[in-house]
């Protein structure tokens, strides 16, 4: 491509960003203008426009973190991701002892380790976690939408999963849910996933690092004490230094020791600063992220207590949009970075058109709804973030479209599939269950977590031996 | 995937079309096969994976002598150390 074809090309892309901020600009004045309420779905999109650019500058995506680690020794995304969940648990903890907190802790139990591992093979497999096939879709990869559709249909299909696999369902998880009195429209002594949630998952402790050692999670200790030191700083430090030992030391020592005769200690802590320091915008993005995806949980909190609501649902249906609610009148609506409910949400929300009763189960008729995706407040954070991420990729000319390939588009599905299987079992994904949740000081984040290196692992043995069987035949072929 | 030979020390690994981890993963695994100052010429299409190839070649002190990118294609020029 000659000087000025490039040129052409560059601002063209340039015009194409522009027009994308200004789309999302013109959504937001025109529905606030039609309805204040609309700023409320307005502040879901701009943050997740928000963590899109993030995402894209940073090549954030949390499947490399450990992936990358394990595949090629190399730290930056774990690295990333500690100071991104660091930063976001400081500003949560200001935010936790001032009340205005909008997250909720999950049940601790092994279940979470099981689900993230199952989600951790998936976002090997698929080449990108929940978040991560998000901003991709943003740099116009075709793999990635794949990752997206997979991940969306495998959750609406399996929250709704019921006839032969009741057989699978204990007799002690059918009796707990059918004891705990839901409505009747909701049946939760039907379908696998009603009776795993109602009859196991809810049964099980919810527990905070605070409420472990007695405190409150809205008191100053509670929140800077014991979510954060103790539920973040420590474990992510001690995490870092095995990082630190066992992949990076080996590397940093061995250029400094052409340098200078001896290594001690102090070069030790330098080495572990470089590891911290080496990708500037990985770090810069968790940096970004972090702080953010706090000041979203104190904006959405402000406007609840603005508009004397305690979830979208009750603005969608003062807005006459009533489609779609659960039956206690909500919606999704965390107040904070969430992936994957969301998505199963808009193929709910497709299938029930299309004449499928998907309302009697917990995760759609009880708490999340399918409301119309045009009106899903969550739904409006993920396009956007796919219209951030491109943004960011056209200004920076990384933006191509990509066609998939069928071995690409194969792993996606699978791994989708995996990821959403994963999310529903853990009740959230990479974001929700693992960055969120350690973030608070919720245990069972770290378990979640757990789960995902594990899986990780596996991924990435499996790839290991598949890629090392097709470029046999090309290292052959160079008489190698 | 397409790996070849150019000429004595000078291989091509393209990659394009690929998403991570694998554009990251045909790369060590070629550069584990060639030998100590010869050059690999990776050919990527997908921006992460040029953020891994470069902290991995940091770590292993491989050098990336040259990178142009041109309509979201990257290229890059690496003697291994």
């Amino acid at each position: 491509m000659d000087a000025t074809a490039l040129e052409n090309d560059l601002r063209k892309k340039r015009m194409w960003a522009f027009g994308i901020v200004g789309f999302f600009a013109m959504i937001s004045i025109s529905t606030f203008a039609y309805n204040e309420y609309y700023i409320y779905l307005s502040v879901y999109l701009w943050f997740g426009f928000i963590y899109g650019m993030c995402l894209q500058y940073g090549r954030f995506c949390f499947s490399s973190a450990f992936r990358d680690l394990f595949a090629v020794g190399v730290p930056r995304m774990v690295v990333g991701v500690m100071v991104a969940t660091a930063l976001f648990a400081f500003v949560s903890a200001f935010i936790s002892a001032t009340g205005l907190s909008t997250f909720h802790a999950a049940p601790t139990s092994v279940h979470a380790v099981i689900a993230g591992f199952i989600f951790g093979v998936g976002m090997v497999f698929a080449g990108g976690c929940a978040s991560g096939s998000l901003y991709k879709t943003g740099e116009g990869n075709g793999v990635a939408l794949i990752v997206i559709l997979s991940i969306s249909v495998t959750q609406a299909l399996f929250a709704d999963v019921a006839g032969w696999t009741n057989k699978l369902v204990p007799e002690s998880w059918h009796e707990s849910a059918v004891a705990k009195g839901l409505p009747s429209t909701i049946n939760a002594g039907d379908g696998w996933v009603d009776q795993y949630l109602a009859g196991y998952v809810w049964d099980q402790p919810v527990m905070t690092y605070a409420s472990l050692l007695g405190l409150s999670n809205d008191s100053v200790a509670g929140a800077f004490f014991a979510n954060v030191l103790i539920g973040v700083l420590v474990p992510g430090t001690i995490l870092l230094i095995i990082v630190y030992v066992f992949w990076s030391r080996g590397g940093f020592k061995r250029k400094l020791l052409k340098k200078q005769s001896g290594f001690s200690f102090k070069d030790d802590l330098k080495g572990y600063w470089a590891m911290i320091s080496s990708s500037k915008r990985t770090a810069i993005a968790g940096l970004i992220l972090g702080i953010f995806c706090g000041l979203q949980m104190l904006v959405t909190q402000g406007l609840r207590v603005k508009f004397g609501v305690r979830n979208a649902g009750s603005l969608l249906e003062r807005m006459g949009h009533d489609f779609g609610l659960s039956v206690n009148g909500t919606v999704f609506d965390p107040g904070y970075w969430y992936v994957t409910t969301q998505e199963a949400q808009w193929v709910g929300w497709a299938f029930n058109k299309m004449g499928a009763e998907n309302m009697d189960n917990i995760y759609f008729g009880f708490v999340n709804g399918i409301p119309n995706p045009a009106l899903n407040p969550a739904d409006w954070m993920s396009l956007a973030l796919i219209g951030g991420a491109a943004v960011m990729a056209l200004l920076h000319n990384e933006f191509k479209f990509k066609k998939p390939t069928l071995e690409l588009a194969t792993w996606a599905i699978i791994g989708g599939a995996l990821m959403g299987i994963g999310s529903r079992l853990g009740l959230g994904c990479n974001v929700g269950a693992f960055f969120v949740r350690v973030s608070q000081g919720d245990v069972s984040g770290w378990l979640f977590g757990l789960g995902m290196i594990g899986g990780a692992y596996i991924g990435v043995k499996f790839f290991n031996w598949w890629t090392e069987r097709k470029m046999a035949k090309q290292f052959e072929s160079c008489g190698m | 995937m397409n790996f070849e030979k150019q000429s004595e020390g000078h291989y091509r690994l393209d990659v394009k079309g690929y998403v991570c981890p694998h554009p990251q993963i045909y790369t060590k695994k070629a550069l584990s096969k060639i030998e100590s100052g010869d050059h690999l010429q990776v050919i990527f299409d997908n921006p992460s994976s040029g953020e891994s190839i470069a902290a991995m070649c940091d770590i292993t002190g491989d050098e990336i002598v040259s990178q142009s990118k041109e309509g979201g294609q990257f290229l890059w020029d690496i003697e291994k150390a």
